[in-house]
C-alpha cells in the first residue's frame, strides 16, 4: 500500500525520467561507440576502450570535408531563411493585401508535405532549368524548407507586439528606420533567433532533400549514410557526440544567462 | 525648437473628418484647444475621441479638413516631424529598455547627446528617480503611467495628448494621478488633450470640456456650464444624472416659460432654455437631482409658493453616507431621482411614503422634445459594466 502511495506520488517524475532516457539512450549509446576500438570496418559491437578516435577526429578520408560543406550550407541556408522569413511574417502580420491569405496557408506546405515528394519536385525543376547541381541547388532547397519553419517562428513573436510601441516610437522622432532598429527589432529578435536555431538544425542534418539535390556533392548526412554501407568509422560517433556537447552547452549557457538576469531583476 | 507668439500653440482642427470605408468615425469638426489649457474630449467608447486624438498626433490622417498647430499646418507630417507627444493607453512602454533609456528616447532621437541631466531632473518630477534602471514590467500600473507621462514631457512638445491614461488603473490611485497630471500641467504650462471616458475625470482635471457623441462634438464648456446648462439630453444624462419630463409649453411670456406637466405647473427661465418655445409646444424639461428638496406631503403647505412643484411616493430609498437616493415615482416621470444630503433626516421619508418635490426655477433647464429623452443613460451603464 505504501509503495502504490509512492507510485502515486511520484508518478510525474517517474514518467518524465523514463521518457528522458528513451530520449537519450540513443546519445548515450553513440557517445560510448565513440571509445570503442572496433575489429573489422562495422562499429556496431563493443570491443575494448580506446581514444584513437577522438585523437584524429578527421582521420577518415573526405569526412572532415563533408561536415565543413554541411556547416557552410546550414549557415548561409540559415542567414537567407532568417531573413527572409523574418520579412515574409512581418508583412503576414502587418499589412493586409490581396494574397495574404493564401500565402498564409502556403507558407505550412512545405512542412506538412513529405520530405520525398518535395526533394523530387525541386530535382524536376532544377533538371528541367538545366542547373548544375551541387553547393547552390542544395543551398537553394535548405532555404525553401528552412524558409516555413522561421516564418512560423516570427510570426508568433510579431503577433504578441504591442503595434501601439511602433507608435509610440513614430510619436517620440524615430523615423521609419529608426523605429525598425531600436524597437521592432530587438523585441522581435527572440522569435527571429528561434527561427534561425531551428533553421540552423534542419538544414544541418538534412538527408532526403539533400540526396536528391546535390548532384557529387556530398554533405555530412550523405558521408554517414554512405559510410553506413561500407563500414562505419568511429570518427562518426565522435562528430555526433561533439556536436550533442555541444549543443547542450548551448542550452546550459543560454539557462544561465535568463537565470543570472532574473536575478538581477530581483 | 521655434520660439512661440502668442497664438503659436494654439491647436485648431478645420473641418476635420475621419472615414473608414462607409464608416464615418468623426464628422466634419472645428475645434480650437487655446495654448496652456487642458482641455478634455469626453465620450463614451467609439464616439471618434481617440480618432480625433490620433489625427492630432499624426498616427491617423483625417480624410478631409487641416490640423494646425499655431500657425504651422501639419495635416500631412508624420508623427516624427510633429512637436507634439503622445500618453498612449496602457502606456506603450518599450520592454527592452530600462526607465531612463525610455525617458531618453525621444532626446536621443532628435540627437541630442547628454540626455542625463534633463532625465534625471524629469524623473524627479514623477518621483521615479530610483527606479531608473529599472524595466517597465518591474514597476507598478501608477509608477508606469508617470514613465510614459515623462518620456512624453521631456521632449517639451507643444501639445501633450493623453489617451484615457488613467484607464487601467483602480479608482483610489487615478483620483490620485488625476490631481498629479494637473499639477504637473499647472507646472510645465503645456496644452493638454485628454480624451477619456469618465466624466468626473473630464470635470476635475479639464479647464475646457468637448461632449463627443457619434463622431460629433454635442456640446463643448467649462465643465460646470456644461453640468448646469445641458443643451441636449445626451449632454444632461452622460454628464452626471438628469431627470427629464416631457411637457408642455403653456405660457411664454417675458423671461419666464410656464408649462404643464403632470397636471401640474413647472416654471423655467427663458436663459436657460435650448429649444423654441411655442405655446402648446413640446418640451423637455430636466432637473439635476441634487438641487431637489423632498417634504412629505403631510407638510405641503410649508413649501413657499415660488418653487417648482411635483408630488409623488417613494418607491426606493438607499443610503450611502454623505447623501441618501431615492427614486420617487410621480405622474411626470415615473422614475425621478432625488440627491438629499443628510442633514436633517425626516423618519417619514421611507418606500411608500407620498412626498412632494420642489426646487428653484433656476435650477431647472430647458430641452428640445424632438430628441432622444434616453440619449446617453445607456452608454454611461455600457461604461461601468
Amino acid at each position: 500500500m505504501a509503495f502504490v502511495n509512492w507510485l502515486k506520488r511520484h508518478l510525474v517524475v517517474i514518467a518524465g525520467l523514463l521518457t528522458l532516457g528513451y530520449l537519450l539512450l540513443p546519445n548515450i549509446v553513440v557517445t560510448v561507440f565513440s571509445f570503442n576500438k572496433p575489429k573489422g570496418r562495422f562499429n556496431y559491437q563493443w570491443q575494448e576502450f580506446s581514444t584513437d578516435a577522438w585523437k584524429d577526429p578527421c582521420g577518415v578520408a573526405d569526412m572532415c570535408g563533408s561536415l565543413g560543406l554541411s556547416l557552410q550550407i546550414a549557415l548561409w541556408a540559415t542567414l537567407g531563411a532568417t531573413a527572409l522569413g523574418t520579412m515574409i511574417a512581418f508583412a503576414l502580420v502587418r499589412y493586409r493585401f490581396r494574397a495574404r491569405g493564401t500565402i498564409n496557408s502556403l507558407i505550412f506546405l512545405p512542412m506538412a508535405m513529405p520530405e520525398v515528394v518535395m526533394a523530387a519536385s525541386l530535382l524536376t525543376l532544377f533538371l528541367n532549368m538545366g542547373a548544375q547541381l551541387g553547393f547552390w541547388t542544395i543551398l537553394i532547397a535548405h532555404i525553401m524548407f528552412c524558409l516555413s519553419f522561421v516564418v512560423v517562428a516570427v510570426k508568433a513573436r510579431v503577433m504578441s507586439m504591442d503595434p501601439r510601441l511602433e507608435q509610440a516610437a513614430q510619436d517620440l522622432y524615430a523615423g521609419p528606420f529608426q523605429t525598425f532598429v531600436r524597437v521592432t527589432l530587438p523585441i522581435a529578435a527572440p522569435g527571429i533567433a528561434a527561427g534561425a536555431l531551428l533553421a540552423f538544425a534542419l538544414s544541418f542534418d538534412d538527408f532526403i532533400i539533400t540526396n536528391f539535390n546535390a548532384g557529387s556533392t556530398v554533405t555530412f548526412p550523405m558521408f554517414v549514410w554512405g559510410a553506413a554501407q561500407r563500414g562505419t568509422p568511429v570518427q562518426i560517433n565522435v562528430i555526433g557526440t561533439a556536436m550533442s556537447i555541444i549543443a547542450v552547452l548551448f542550452v546550459v549557457a543560454g539557462m544561465v544567462i535568463s537565470n543570472r538576469r532574473a536575478r538581477q531583476k530581483a | 525648437m521655434k520660439t512661440t507668439n502668442d497664438n503659436g500653440g494654439d491647436v485648431r482642427l478645420t473641418q476635420i473628418s475621419k472615414s473608414y470605408g462607409g464608416f464615418t468615425a468623426v464628422h466634419p469638426l472645428d475645434l480650437t484647444v487655446p495654448q496652456g489649457s487642458f482641455f478634455a474630449l469626453l465620450g463614451a467608447s467609439g464616439c471618434g475621441k481617440t480618432t480625433t486624438l490620433r489625427m492630432i498626433a499624426g498616427l491617423e490622417e483625417p480624410s478631409h479638413g487641416t490640423v494646425h498647430l499655431g500657425d504651422q499646418d501639419v495635416t500631412h507630417l508624420p508623427p516624427y516631424k510633429r512637436p507634439v507627444n503622445t500618453v498612449f493607453q496602457s502606456y506603450a512602454l518599450f520592454p527592452h529598455l530600462d526607465i531612463f533609456e525610455n525617458v531618453a528616447f525621444g532626446l536621443r532621437r532628435r540627437g541630442i547627446k547628454s540626455v542625463r541631466k534633463q532625465v534625471e531632473e524629469m524623473l524627479d518630477l514623477v518621483q521615479l528617480g530610483e527606479q531608473a534602471r529599472k524595466k517597465p514590467h518591474q514597476l507598478s500600473g501608477g509608477q508606469q503611467q508617470r514613465v510614459a507621462v515623462a518620456r512624453a514631457l521631456i521632449n517639451h512638445p507643444k501639445v501633450l495628448l493623453l489617451d484615457e491614461p488613467l484607464g487601467a488603473l483602480d479608482l483610489k490611485l487615478r483620483r490620485q494621478m488625476q490631481l498629479e497630471l494637473k499639477r504637473i500641467q499647472t507646472e510645465v504650462g503645456i496644452t493638454f488633450i485628454h480624451v477619456t471616458h469618465d466624466q468626473e475625470e473630464a470635470m476635475t482635471m479639464a479647464d475646457t470640456v468637448a461632449v463627443m457623441n457619434a463622431g460629433r462634438v454635442e456640446q463643448l464648456g467649462s465643465p460646470a456650464d456644461l453640468y448646469e446648462n445641458p443643451k441636449t439630453t445626451f449632454v444632461a444624462n452622460f454628464l452626471g444624472t438628469s431627470n427629464l419630463i416631457e411637457a408642455e409649453v403653456d405660457t411664454s411670456s417675458g423671461d419666464e416659460i410656464v408649462l404643464k406637466a403632470g397636471g401640474g405647473k413647472l416654471s423655467l427661465p427663458r436663459a436657460r432654455c435650448s429649444a423654441p418655445a411655442t405655446t402648446g409646444g413640446k418640451m423637455l424639461v430636466g432637473v439635476r437631482p441634487e438641487k431637489i428638496s423632498l417634504t412629505h406631503a403631510d407638510d405641503a403647505g410649508e413649501i413657499p409658493e415660488s418653487r417648482n412643484r411635483i408630488t409623488g411616493r417613494i418607491t426606493d430609498s438607499s443610503f450611502i453616507g454623505v447623501s441618501t437616493q431615492y427614486v420617487i415615482d410621480s405622474p411626470a416621470c415615473p422614475e425621478f431621482e432625488v440627491y438629499a444630503q443628510n442633514i436633517d433626516r425626516d423618519a417619514r421619508l421611507a418606500p411608500g411614503a407620498e412626498v412632494v418635490l420642489h426646487w428653484n426655477p433656476a435650477h431647472t433647464f430647458g430641452l428640445d422634445a424632438a430628441q432622444d429623452i434616453d440619449a446617453g443613460v445607456e452608454t454611461v451603464a455600457e461604461e461601468a459594466a
